[in-house]
């Protein structure tokens, strides 16, 4: 059988799609709007308060996992959509999509390396 | 005889907007776009935070003023409608079956809904309880 990269793309959807699903609603209120509805000190995000929140090891596996499987999800569900509002270019359109998602990646290794 | 056959024009951009069902999986699947966004927007954020307290201090002074505010709204609809349509399809995507009988559809969604609530409530106790 013809080997394909299909599987992986697909697998990181749909893995990213589930993690998507129970996470991001909760970091979104985490990361501003908490602030905003009065729900948290507006110090929470001060520069030192989010660096030593970086320094759990946990927080930062769940914020590795999470935003690394939500931008592969968001990408190839972009792509995929790329085709319903009419685009054809479907490898380009996988180059741009994927393309950003591996740079955001690398960003974000960086980073967290970095912290 | 001629032979063309008719063929309905229908918008290859614009056909989602025809119908309700269209439009809801439209924006199911736009879904990922501020979902996409807002991952970029934490991964910049963990960026500036490596560079140092200044950088970090500039991008929550974007995040928490009216901008970042108002897409930070949008964006928690859009997941809060990716988590409900993740969740409503998982029992065609994974069917359960105990003892020979398929677990009712609405208790595999309710289990991940229950999922949902401690996952928010974990993070969330993490994240404030340093």
């Amino acid at each position: 059988m013809a080997r394909s990269h299909k599987p992986i793309v697909w697998g990181l959807f749909a893995a990213g799609g589930t993690v998507a699903a129970f996470f991001l609603p909760v970091l979104m209120l985490l990361s501003g709007l908490g602030i905003t509805f009065g729900l948290l000190p507006g110090d929470f995000l001060a520069y030192e308060n989010v660096y030593a929140l970086l320094q759990h090891p946990l927080v930062r596996l769940i914020t590795f996992g999470v935003l690394l499987l939500t931008v592969w999800h968001a990408a190839h569900r972009l792509r995929i959509t790329m085709h319903d509002f009419g685009i054809r270019a479907d490898t380009f359109v996988a180059v741009v999509f994927y393309s950003i998602a591996a740079a955001s990646t690398v960003v974000l290794a960086l980073a967290l390396i970095r912290i | 005889m001629s032979r063309r056959p008719y063929i309905r024009p229908v918008s290859t951009t614009g056909w989602w907007l025809s119908e309700g069902l269209y439009f809801r999986y439209m924006m199911r699947e736009l879904s990922s776009l501020f979902i996409g966004a807002f991952a970029i927007t934490l991964i910049v954020g963990f960026y500036r935070l490596s560079q140092g307290g200044i950088e970090f201090e500039a991008f929550t002074a974007a995040l928490l003023g009216p901008v970042g505010t108002v897409f930070a709204i949008i964006t928690l609809v859009f997941a809060l409608y990716h988590s409900y349509t993740w969740f409503q399809v998982t029992p065609k995507a994974m069917p359960i079956v105990l003892a020979g009988k398929r677990v009712p559809g609405f208790i595999i969604v309710a289990a991940h809904w229950v999922g949902f609530a401690v996952v928010t409530v974990v993070v969330w106790l993490l994240a404030v309880a340093r």
